[in-house]
């Protein structure tokens, strides 16, 4: 918000005079955020260690521990990976008098939220819902369909990609690269992505084979890496995560592939375990995270650690709780309307440094960070899954590098007064 | 079975009049009743779900046919029915044209039946089972290949409100919804009961008991079934549309085998062999999925087991017992066994109080750690590390089933002994 | 050309597992006319009872515990649950190994979690059976074992594809069980009273046999094959809850192109459709290129259209289930089919 010289002095003065503790119409309120994942099935692991990392850094940054002084609470919705179960969990949320949303396994139920929000907000002014992604990547989701009551806090796909091609670009022994993908939205545009960017960036570069494999149902990638290797190439790129990351890493090592593997999850439940010594050095993430970034990041993931047995990785809900920690003092309340006109353009301090959610498209513009699986060390101690490996800082990318442009013609509610 | 004389109430009229206003009662009173949104917009899944376990019954219960694939036709009812809904907001037409998208639906639905129909009804029993297990896996595939139908990933989704209101009603509120679905929902289980009153409703069940005795009186068996699949795909992809209307997107697990899977568990739990079983199914099918699931981590493991019980002991489902029951009481039997009713039932809860006890805390161990070691059950707190308490549930468990065999043998002798008076007593009225 | 002989070897070692998995299905099916919805199932428990019994005994004494251990739970299952249903027909039959599977996965779940274990092959197949030299001269090397590495890119000329040990383990152990499984139906004793139970039960319980225990050890040795194709795969691919459902609907494919009932049609069928999938993935072909090639003139926006892309690889994993509605069109008893149900 743009304040004259005459107002912002006037607050100045305003709140210099005031006491330490202002009575803020927002301090010591409940905030309850509802997070809407599948904790049973396939994506289960992953979805209970997003709710236990939600709750736990609640408590964390709940009273004093943000600035606006509210209290966080988050409630669990297993949405069993349906996009109608997520409606319904919506429905039970909003019911209960919940206003704010949180999702990110899958982009295809993260697209279908933003609609669900867009219909109910217009359908029922007074009762609007703010949906916070944390990890749903599809770049549409901040373009073509871009929503005001949206905000991502994970960096998208094409974030990603600009950074790996970065880097990429600076690699000459890369020569002949290899997509492989599933064949969804996600993987669609890891590959769309990868071909655009890496033409732009290193057109020297043989895009030598591209695949898309249908979503955790290849149970066999002897075929896929067959086809791999007889192409020649010497890099792999594949925005897999799960089972179909795990299986084709692993079928490479027992044909004995030798190239290097790009990918956006190697560290996410489930995947360090499998990926084990014989990846070393060979395998790549880009992320907005690492395992060993230091300081209080470092403390925290010790400490999630001790007590769950499971590692963190899911640091956008970090951000999700800075921004709405921030936004919610700027606005001076925890309204839904008002707290989402607060965090549009919000810049804000996190873990990784200040960052800033777009006012354009609202996309957290953050730093990334390319690792490398190798064993662990003095400078990378942080083990996870006990495998006694880690993934070790190879490059850091400042926002500005890793941010894309965007088409979003967001359509914005008026301001309330 | 005999019993399905006993479902012809007499008189006739009245009863029949009587029970078909009261359903309709009660659909048109229930949101008046629970009135939250959350209740309202589970009564309208009830609706649909009602109406898919009665289709799916015309194949199993009716006609001896078990599908595995049968949430192929509603899905895709339900993925014809989007594209459409999405063709008439570019259109601009008025909105009481969303009430007719069921029927697209439902014609979608007879449209893929009598395309796969021919293939899947040429054998029955085991063989017809596989074959509809493959088609609905190649289905469930396809659909998470081919994008431009199926949308991939994200789905295909339409927003409902494709107009300005038209007396007043925009199909936006959820209970603008409701109603259209409760109205559906009657006419169609209206529809279905009375199909099972006419020539090819009976023989079907005459292809279920004894096919080639079909065969000799003159029908061929084959064009038989294939018909009545064409029907039940009908009455799915109506169940199929509806669900467009009501969520507003559809997504591959639609047509997927663990849908298929619900529909056959649900069905066969409220009881196959009477017509209004799936009714029940169907409405515990929207229980277990919404609220049970938010209750106990291990739902689905007690489905299993229920399912696996019901199966062994009493097929016929809830409908089989609540019959097995009205029919004692019919003949002044009922109160008899009241002693060893109560006997049964407390053990029972006992037996499955402690076993649920025992459950709850090991999947709590498995997943729930972190929040603590103690697991809140029927309002009790129990703590998963202290030994007390594992001893106390596996003790109770073991007395109470020992106590439960005890009572199920004593009340199986009494329940034998009255059915061999009842048979005595059909024969006396008979011959009488 | 050494492209060709791996992903051939990988085909036949794919289907060589489905046929373990499936020729315990055709067996009770054939002698009980009940299909084990949870026969798939009881793969996954092999998998996961490896896993943990490995930890304890080793790999190789696991291989030989495991299928007994299974086994027992298939008869076990047979004899208090499966025997109470036969009496109402196949259909129910059918319905309460469903319901079995559901059972099966949820315990699963509940001791081992819900992420894949690590469940990996012992010392002596890690490595590979064989290595493939793709000199650049165009001959094909060939060596036992691991080739050295200086001989294979990037340090030396020739492209080396492995062969994985656990791969050949798998051909060799389904092989022996074939030939023991035909040498026990066709030449003892307790065979001849299989197969005579297979077509008359009832004249072979009046000639005193006990025939319920002869359904239960089929049974049991049914579910005990899928228990030992189950260490066998689960070790070299991934053992995790969802592996019960991805395999069990290829393994009825399998069962039903083979022809219902017969063995040596399900050993046909595996072979073809683990062939087939592993091809089909190195087929970049779509109808557009297809039709191209053929002198077809198609506009830029046709070529474009999804339908024209589509290509094989992307349809792979759709083949087993439209080769099983074609046969069931053209040929409705399975390839060898013999029986009518």
């Amino acid at each position: 918000m743009k304040l004259t010289r005459r107002e912002l002095t006037a607050a100045a003065l305003l709140t210099s005079a005031l006491p330490a503790v202002p009575a803020w119409a927002q301090r010591g309120e409940t905030v309850r955020i509802a997070l809407i994942d599948p904790q049973s099935g396939l994506m289960g692991p992953v979805g209970i260690n997003q709710l236990r990392s939600f709750q736990f850094f609640a408590e964390k940054f709940s009273g004093a521990g943000n600035p606006a002084g509210v209290r966080f609470e988050i409630e669990g919705f297993d949405n069993k990976l349906s996009a109608s179960e997520t409606l319904t969990a919506m429905q039970a949320a909003i019911g209960r008098g919940i206003r704010f949303i949180s999702q990110g396994n899958s982009s295809g139920i993260a697209g279908a939220i933003i609609e669900a929000v867009n219909r109910h907000n217009s359908r029922n002014p007074g009762q609007e819902v703010v949906f916070l992604n944390h990890s749903a990547v599809d770049p549409d989701l901040t373009n073509s369909r871009c929503s005001f009551w949206h905000f991502r806090f994970d960096a998208d796909t094409s974030m990603k990609m600009e950074a790996l091609t970065t880097f990429i670009r600076g690699e000459p022994t890369i020569r002949r690269v290899f997509l492989i993908n599933q064949n969804y939205a996600h993987g669609h545009q890891v590959a769309r992505f990868a071909k655009e960017m890496l033409a732009r960036k290193r057109p020297d570069i043989q895009i030598v084979g591209e695949d898309l494999h249908p979503l955790a149902q290849v149970r066999d990638f002897a075929p896929y890496v067959a086809k791999i290797m007889a192409s020649g190439a010497d890099s792999v790129i594949t925005g897999n995560w799960g089972s179909d990351l795990t299986l084709l890493i692993r079928a490479a090592n027992d044909a004995g592939y030798r190239g290097r593997f790009f990918t956006y999850y190697a560290g996410v439940t489930g995947t360090p375990t499998a990926l084990g010594t014989a990846s070393e050095g060979r395998v790549y993430q880009i992320a907005y995270n690492h395992y060993n970034m230091g300081g209080q990041m470092q403390t925290w993931m010790n400490e999630f650690r001790q007590r769950f047995n499971d590692d963190f990785f899911t640091g956008s809900i970090i951000h999700i709780l800075n921004a709405l920690g921030v936004a919610m003092q700027n606005a001076r309340s925890t309204n839904a309307v008002r707290v989402a006109h607060a965090m549009s353009g919000l810049r804000f301090n996190s873990f990784s440094g200040p960052v800033e959610m777009r006012r354009a498209d609202h996309q957290l513009q953050q730093p990334l960070f390319l690792t490398r699986w190798q064993r662990v060390d003095a400078q990378h101690p942080y083990s996870p899954e006990n495998t006694g490996m880690t993934l070790a800082l190879v490059r850091r990318f400042d926002a500005y590098v890793a941010s894309t442009p965007t088409s979003c013609a967001m359509q914005r509610p008026a301001a309330p007064v | 079975m005999t019993a399905t004389k006993y479902y012809q109430f007499r008189p006739i009229n009245v009863g029949r009049w009587f029970i078909w206003s009261l359903f309709a009662l009660v659909l048109l009173l229930a949101p008046l009743v629970f009135d939250s949104s959350i209740a309202i917009s589970m009564m309208a899944q009830m609706g649909i779900a009602i109406i898919a376990c009665l289709s799916f019954n015309m194949l199993l219960g009716q006609g001896g046919m078990l599908s595995f694939g049968h949430a192929v036709y509603a899905g895709l009812g339900t993925y014809v029915a989007m594209h459409a809904l999405l063709l008439l907001g570019d259109a601009g037409l008025p909105v009481p044209a969303v009430a007719l998208i069921p029927l697209v639906g439902g014609l979608a639905g007879l449209f893929f039946a009598l395309l796969f129909g021919y293939v899947t009804t040429k054998k029955a029993g085991t063989a017809f089972a596989m074959i509809t297990l493959g088609v609905g896996e190649l289905i469930f595939i396809a659909s998470m290949v081919f994008f431009i139908f199926f949308g991939g990933e994200a789905g295909v989704s339409a927003d409902r409100v494709i107009g300005e209101p038209f007396w007043g009603i925009s199909f936006g509120p959820l209970i603008e919804v409701y109603y259209l679905i409760a109205v559906y929902t009657f006419l169609c289980v209206a529809l279905m009961f009375a199909y099972t009153r006419t020539p090819l409703g009976r023989i079907i069940n005459a292809v279920r008991d004894n096919p080639e005795r079909v065969e000799f009186i003159g029908y061929d068996p084959q064009t038989v079934r294939y018909l009545v699949f064409m029907i039940a795909g009908f009455f799915a992809g109506i169940a199929g549309g509806m669900a467009a209307v009501l969520f507003e997107i559809v997504t591959s697990e639609v047509v997927g085998p663990i849908r298929s899977g619900s529909y056959l568990l649900f069905a066969f739990l409220g009881g196959v062999t009477f017509f209004f079983g799936p009714i029940i199914g169907g409405i515990l099918m929207v229980l277990a999925f919404v609220m049970f699931s938010e209750i106990t981590k291990a739902w689905m493991l007690y489905l299993g087991l229920i399912f696996v019980f019901m199966v062994m002991y009493a097929p016929g489902g809830i409908a089989g017992l609540i019959m097995m029951n009205l029919r004692l009481a019919m003949f002044g039997r009922l109160g008899e066994l009241w002693a060893s009713y109560l006997g049964l039932g407390a053990t029972a809860l006992a037996l499955l109080v402690s076993l649920g006890a025992l459950i709850e805390m090991i999947y709590h161990l498995q997943l729930g750690t972190a929040m603590g070691d103690v697991v809140p059950f029927l309002g009790m707190s129990l703590n998963t590390l202290d030994l007390d308490v594992w001893f106390g549930a596996v003790f109770v468990a073991l007395t109470s089933f020992g106590l439960f065999e005890l009572c199920r043998r004593s009340f199986s002798q009494q329940w034998a002994a009255i059915q061999t008076d009842i048979e005595k007593e059909i024969k006396r009225r008979e011959t009488a | 050309m050494e492209f060709f002989i791996i992903s051939l070897l990988n085909g036949i070692s794919f289907g060589l597992l489905l046929f373990m998995l499936s020729s315990g299905l055709t067996l009770i099916f054939s002698m009980m006319g009940v299909l084990n919805f949870a026969h798939a199932s009881f793969y996954m428990v092999g998998a996961y009872m490896g896993f943990a019994v490995s930890q304890i005994v080793g790999f190789w004494a696991a291989l030989l515990l495991v299928p007994l251990l299974v086994g027992l739970l298939g008869a076990l299952f047979e004899k208090y649950s499966l025997r109470k249903v036969h009496k109402y027909g196949h259909v129910p039959e059918l319905m309460v190994t469903f319901g079995l599977s559901y059972i099966i996965l949820e315990l699963v779940q509940l001791i081992w979690g819900r992420i894949a274990v690590e469940f990996r092959p012992p010392e002596l197949l890690q490595g590979s059976a064989f290595t493939l030299l793709s000199q650049p001269d165009g001959s094909l090397g060939f060596a036992w074992g691991r080739a050295a590495l200086e001989q294979c890119q990037p340090l030396g000329p020739a492209i080396c594809s492995l062969f994985p040990a656990t791969r050949a383990f798998i051909m060799g152990v389904a092989l022996l069980m074939l030939v023991s499984l035909w040498l026990l139906i066709t030449r003892t004793r307790v065979g001849l009273v299989i197969q005579a139970a297979l077509k008359h039960p009832e004249m072979v319980e009046a000639l005193g046999h006990n025939v319920p225990r002869v359904f239960m050890l089929v049974f049991g040795a049914g579910t005990g094959l899928a228990g030992l194709a189950g260490v066998m795969g689960g070790s070299t691919f991934v053992t995790e809850p969802a592996m019960a459902l991805t395999l069990g609907a290829i393994v009825f494919v399998v069962v039903v192109v083979g022809g219902l009932g017969s063995l040596a049609g399900a050993f046909l069928a595996s072979l073809l459709i683990g062939v087939m999938q592993t091809f089909a993935v190195a087929i970049d072909q779509s109808l557009g290129s297809m039709l191209l090639a053929m002198g077809v003139a198609l506009s830029a926006e046709a070529q474009a259209h999804e339908l024209m892309r589509f290509t094989l690889s992307k349809a792979a994993p759709l083949l087993p289930f439209l080769l099983l509605v074609l046969v069931l069109i053209f040929r409705p008893h399975g390839l060898l089919g013999n029986r009518d149900h």
